[in-house]
This record gives structure tokens, sequence and C-alpha cells, in this order.
């Protein structure tokens, strides 16, 4: 059977450093963090008071105030994104075929301030169960997918995929195959997050994986830098629409790339440490180039996970030089979580949208806030560290690892090639 | 209007995102003022916790427009 090549036609960002793609590139590229004191709760009694939240956003400007109501804020950030990128595709909605349109998703968690707020209301009463009628349905981590598809009509495959941080390059890859297959014809996807909530933040404390440097949160997320000492978290959504090459081409779209491949595998080492061989990281980049057909030499780039915590980074940049041999050494690798947090199930959407971008602009955003080499990552690789670097991008890989040893990275490159 | 029915009214109104002057008597949750299943349970409960009442399940069934609503409160606050 004959594979379908697949184009990007469509791209929507709600982040932390910007509530659309165009903002969001434009402070990519100069090296702007999203990190400010948490606005959302007092943080008092937190151990880290900071945190990468969506800023200026007012729902209500987006979503009708009824909507919104019964929607959790990840999923009020996907129907945001999403709108934005279906714009962006510039759909004729009476000729397209809604049925061979689908939605897949993905979340690491899914409505957690709903949860928390539900059960708090519950522990404070007389232990009568009084639940809303929409806690469970606003709460669910398949739920924005749900609406997704009701608002457009789009009658294809729908579900979501939940692999912690790798949840949304998880359903980018399972969007492109659905179409490579033949069971679609375009997908809506990416993913969405917003866990900057009480439990979000006391749950990620009490594991010690957040950066705690509250008096300097715009330093605080320093991927490969010698004093990282954890994740700043973020929350936000993006989105991609991912189009049958000739689908998109008969309709004269925009095409932004082709998907060339995506790469899956586990560690099957820890809950939460990475392998510190990078094992799985390895296997998931070696995966991706093979799905692609392409060589380590092909790359020009790779979006790393890169989060900023002491062990991911030192396990990523080890498995890089084992995939790429000396080639390494001229590769563009670059960590957006220093300047937006990491999003966890949304990481991998607005990470593999910067990798587009770069290909699009042929400039690669910095890693920011680098200040001092640790002796533990080899120096003589590009971390396009604290200023963004012209480059002509042909091929970019992005990366995404996520508790549970769930590995997940995915190829975008020219649609020449 | 009485006290029980402004609130009442002024309930709908936030819930199912309606104007003012739909919410009349004979007015149907669901056929007139767009409620679903989910939103007349939440209804049901909001009212409960605005006139600190129970409203149990069989004669909650019983109150599908905002007249229902109103007179059912005010019989229970009697």
């Amino acid at each position: 059977m004959k594979l379908r090549r697949v184009v990007v036609t469509g791209l929507g960002a709600l982040t932390p450093i910007g509530n659309n793609v165009e903002e969001y590139w434009n402070n990519l590229v100069n090296g702007v963090s999203g990190a400010a004191p948490i606005t959302y709760f007092d943080t008092t009694n937190f151990k880290t008071k900071f945190a990468c939240e969506v800023k200026n956003f007012n729902v209500e400007d987006f979503i009708d105030r009824k909507e919104a109501r019964k929607m959790d804020r990840y999923a009020q950030y996907a129907m945001v994104a999403t709108e934005e990128a279906v714009k962006d595709a510039n759909f004729d909605f009476e000729k397209l075929d809604k049925d061979r349109v689908g939605v897949i998703w993905g979340s690491g968690i899914g409505g957690l301030e709903t949860f928390q707020e539900e059960v708090i209301n519950w522990a404070k009463g007389p232990g009568i169960p009084k639940f809303n009628p929409f806690f469970i349905p606003k709460m669910i981590a398949d739920i924005a997918g749900g609406h997704i598809s009701i608002k457009y009509g789009f009658r294809g495959p729908n579900f979501t995929t939940v692999s912690a941080c790798a949840s949304s390059t998880n359903a980018l890859i399972d969007a492109f195959n659905y179409i490579r297959l033949g069971h679609a014809d375009a997908m809506v996807t990416g993913g969405s997050e917003a866990a900057v909530t009480i439990a979000g933040m006391g749950g990620f404390n009490a594991m010690h994986a957040l950066s705690t440097r509250n008096d300097d949160p715009k330093t605080a997320s320093r991927p490969m830098d010698k004093d990282r000492e954890g994740f700043v978290l973020g929350e936000g959504a993006g989105t991609l629409i991912l189009e049958e090459y000739e689908h998109a081409i008969a309709r004269g779209a925009k095409i932004y790339c082709e998907i060339g491949g995506g790469g899956m595998s586990a560690d099957a080492h820890h809950i939460t440490a990475p392998h510190p061989e990078g094992l799985g990281a390895r296997n998931v980049m070696n995966n991706c180039l093979r799905d692609a057909g392409l060589l380590p030499t092909d790359v020009d780039g790779v979006n790393m996970h890169g989060t900023s915590t002491p062990l991911g980074d030192i396990a990523e940049s080890k498995a890089i030089i084992e995939v790429f041999g000396e080639h390494a050494y001229t590769l563009n690798l670059n960590s957006t979580k220093s300047m937006t947090g990491h999003l966890l199930g949304a990481a991998g959407a607005i990470e593999t949208i910067s990798s587009i971008l770069s290909i699009k602009h042929g400039i690669v955003p910095p890693t920011i806030n680098h200040f001092t080499d640790d002796e533990n990552i080899d120096p003589k690789l590009n971390f396009t560290f604290n200023k963004a670097q012209k480059r002509d991008m042909k091929v970019v890989m992005s990366n995404t690892f996520g508790f549970g040893g769930h590995n997940a990275c995915v190829l975008v490159k020219k649609l020449e090639l | 209007m009485s006290d029980i029915a402004s609130r009442v009214k002024a309930i709908i109104v936030d819930k199912l995102g309606v104007d003012e002057n739909e919410v009349v008597t004979e007015a149907s949750f669901t056929n007139d003022l767009g409620a679903d299943s989910l939103d007349t349970v939440e209804l049901i409960m909001e009212f409960e916790k605005e006139f600190d009442i129970q409203i149990p399940d069989d004669q909650a069934e019983n109150i599908s427009t905002v007249g229902q609503a109103i007179s059912y409160i005010e019989e229970a606050k009697k």
C-alpha cells in the first residue's frame, strides 16, 4: 500500500509568550521569557511561586460565556488555538467533506482545575455527593477534541492521546498516520494544558520537578546550563491542521511544510526519571528517521525536549550524539522551553510549530538563559544559546519525552525535498 | 414579582446565558431556553443552594418551566 503524503496547512497557538502564532514566533526569535509570579492563586505557602501563565487572555473574547462556563481552561485554550488554525487553513466549508476531517488532540492531564475545585467543594460539604453535572464532561482529558468536532462538524476519527509531556506529539503522529493510511483527508491535531493550579504546582513541587528560583523567574528555565534545577510549568495550546498533499494542492492551500515521519518508543526504566544513557531518546530519534526514510546527515536541527532538569538535559544530549555521530556538532539544537516553560501535553504541539516556522523563516530561535557550561554536556554541540541564529532549515526533528517513559519525535521538512 | 421569582429568574439568566425578558413564566427550560439535560440538573442544584432546600429527583423531573420552578420553591419555603 502506497502511503499518502501529509502537509501542514494551518497553525494556531496560545502560549505564555504570545496569544497567536505571529506573536509567539516573534517572542521566540527575540528570546522573551514567559515566566512571572503566579497570578491565579496565593502562592505564599508554595515552594515555587512562579510559572509561565497565558497572559492578557479573556475567554469571552473568543467563546460565548454560556459555552465557556462548561469548559475547563485546558479546553478553552484548545478552542482558541484551533480557531486560529482553522482560519489559517482557509477551508471552504461548503465544499469540505467533513466526514473526512477528524480531530486527534493531546493533553497530559485534562481539566485539573475543575477536578480540584469540585473535590474541594465536596470536602467542604456535609458528605452528600452533590457534584455539578458538568464536572465530568469538563474534566475528562478527551473533551477538548469533542468540543472541536462539535463546533466545526468534523465527523472523522476523533480521540485524545495521553502520554504526559509527549501527548501532543503522539497526537500529531497519529493524525499524520491516519491521513497517510487513508482514514481521513485532513486532521485537526495538537494539544492543550492548564495545570498552573494549586494541585498542579503542589504536585510537581512534591516531585522536586520544578525550579524554585523565586528571586528570578525569568532565568529559571535554563536548559543545558550548569545551574539548572528544574522545569518551569507553562500552559496553553497549539493546533496544527494536517492535510493530505493532493487534497491541499487541489484547493490551492498555503502549505507550510511536509510531515516526514514520526517515531515512538518507551524507556522501560522508571516512572519519572529518564534513562541515564538516554536509551529511549536514542531509539525514538532513530525510529523517527527510519519512518521518514532519511539519514541523520539530512537533519538540520533538533527542537529538544530540553526541560531544564538536571538529568533530562544530559540524557538527551548524549542521545543526540549517539544518533547523529559527528553530524551532531553541525546541528542547531534549541529548547523553546527556556522561554515558554513546559506546557506538558501541549509542549509537542507548540514546539513542532516553532520547528515549522524555523523552516519557513530560516531562523532558529534561541535557548535563552545560558550562563555557565555544564561539564556533563558536550560543549561542541550548538544549542543556539541566547541569540537566534539564521540558517536555511530544511529538516527539523522535535523531541518530547513524558513521565512514564513515553518518547515521541516528529520530523518536519521543507516541501521541495 | 416576588422575591423568589426574581431570584429564580436571575439564576436562569446566569446559567443558561439567556436574555432576562425570555425568562417568562411559561418558558420551558429545554424547549424555549436552550437547556440540555445537564443544564437542567445544574439549574435544580442551583435552586437548592440558593434557597437552602432539597429537591428529590422524582420531583425535579416535574420542574420543566420557569413557573413550575417558582411555584415549587414558594411551596417549599412556606
